[in-house]
């Protein structure tokens, strides 16, 4: 059973036939060709898939494609603006929140949805908001630093 | 995962009748159970009903000394709402403390309660703040609700429409998560009423269940001291690669003062 799956993607309208079993990260990546959201884990506990779908940060490997139908998803792809990258982007980079960054994309759309609903988190509430987001790298605390100051950037 | 048929009725009504002419269809809530268990081939469903659409399933109400919640609202959404967290602030804390972010954004209190794994964390809320569970047929008390591991009372073509809380006068949650998965080991949620102290416990049996002896010793004297010197019984209680049943009852009493200890604060 096949469904056209129609989504709004980083602002963009896009859809796809998908089977109904199809992953939204499967979606995202196989369908529409957009490589940034990661499967890591593929089992919900990683969060290398994190996206923001309705603006709430999901994963993305454990949704249907179909549970998607007509919403507004923003991917990794989807951050930077106007080839300029988006604060907490930048402030990975400045910070060295990453290694590999095989876990980057996931932890900085969890960021995002953070920064959101706590526009000035301290590093607890980091810690404790990033639950769901393995980094097999960095032991965490330049992650923990980017996102501290990519807040910081952002509430400016 | 295998092939499915895909619904998503707008109305409860046409759910029901989805589930009824289907062979084998399951109910999707927030799939943050379902979904995991389609991908490694344990469930196998002809058909899912996915009732992110029904409308009639989702708020949070308060009637009296009543917050009725609809079965698909999000644990973030009970989170983060003022009402709960006014009215009965310990089932909002709970609510924030399952699973990690993005599994509460998906998450809901219907799915999870129906499922009943054994640790999770809402069914301890459930039989602790003596709720009633509405379905599309009828009610259900929560002390008849749970009735074995990932079994409840609800019949196969049964949907969960809401969870009806008491309002304590004070109550509190407290886990031990596991420091991989962060289910609960054990989790203990403590609730005192005008008449009576309800005390559930998640993790450490087949189900959700209350503990009669606990519930004596806190009703007259709610304070920490009035558990000293108390013990559960391991018979009963869960082992596993985790815990032994000994160090799970050992932990039923460090989580229930730490919750008496947090409400009492």
């Amino acid at each position: 059973m096949t469904i056209k799956v129609s989504i709004t993607l980083n602002g963009e309208k896009v859809s796809a036939e998908v089977e109904t079993r199809t992953l939204l990260v499967e979606m995202i990546r196989d369908h529409l060709g957009k490589t940034g959201t990661h499967v890591g884990c593929d089992t919900s506990q990683c969060g290398a898939c994190v996206v923001h779908v309705n603006g709430a940060s999901i994963k993305s490997c454990t949704m249907l494609a179909v549970q998607a139908q007509g919403s507004e998803v923003l991917t990794i792809e989807g951050v930077a603006r106007n080839g300029k990258l988006h604060p907490m982007q930048e402030a990975f980079r400045e910070h060295h929140g990453l290694q590999c960054g095989f876990c980057t994309p996931g932890m900085i759309m969890s960021a995002l949805d953070l920064v959101s609903h706590n526009p000035d988190p301290d590093d607890h509430e980091i810690r404790e908001w990033l639950e769901g987001n393995l980094c097999r790298c960095t032991g965490y605390q330049n992650i923990i630093r980017a996102i501290s100051a990519g807040a910081k950037a952002m509430r400016s | 995962m295998y092939e499915f048929n895909y619904h998503r009725p707008a109305s409860l009504k046409e759910a029901k009748k989805i589930l009824s002419g289907a062979s084998d269809a399951k109910i999707v809530a927030g799939g943050m159970t379902l979904l995991p268990a389609m991908k490694f081939r344990l469930a196998r469903p002809s058909d899912l009903v996915d009732l992110a659409g029904v409308s009639e399933l989702q708020g949070i109400r308060e009637k009296g000394d009543r917050l009725e919640i609809g079965a698909m609202t999000r644990h973030a959404v009970v989170a983060h709402s003022d009402l709960v967290r006014s009215r009965i602030p310990a089932l909002a804390d709970l609510a924030a403390s399952i699973g990690d972010p993005q599994v509460r954004n998906r998450g809901t209190l219907g799915g999870s309660i129906a499922n009943s794994d054994p640790a999770a964390d809402y069914p301890a809320a459930v039989l602790a703040l003596d709720a009633v569970i509405k379905t599309d047929k009828r009610e259900i008390p929560a002390d008849r609700f749970f009735t074995g591991m990932f079994e409840t009372a609800l019949a196969a073509d049964e949907i969960l429409t809401s969870v009806v809380f008491i309002r304590p006068k004070r109550a509190a949650y407290a886990k031990f998560p596991n420091p991989a998965s962060r289910y609960a080991v054990v989790g203990v949620m403590v609730a005192e009423y005008a008449k009576a102290v309800r005390v559930a416990i998640t993790g450490a049996g087949p189900c959700a269940f209350r503990t009669p002896q606990l519930e004596r010793a806190l009703s007259g004297n709610f304070s920490v001291a009035a558990l000293d010197g108390l013990q559960i019984d391991a018979g009963d209680l869960n082992s596993d690669m985790h815990a032994t049943a000994e160090y799970r009852a050992h932990l039923v009493m460090v989580m229930a003062r730490r919750a008496v200890a947090a409400a009492c604060a």
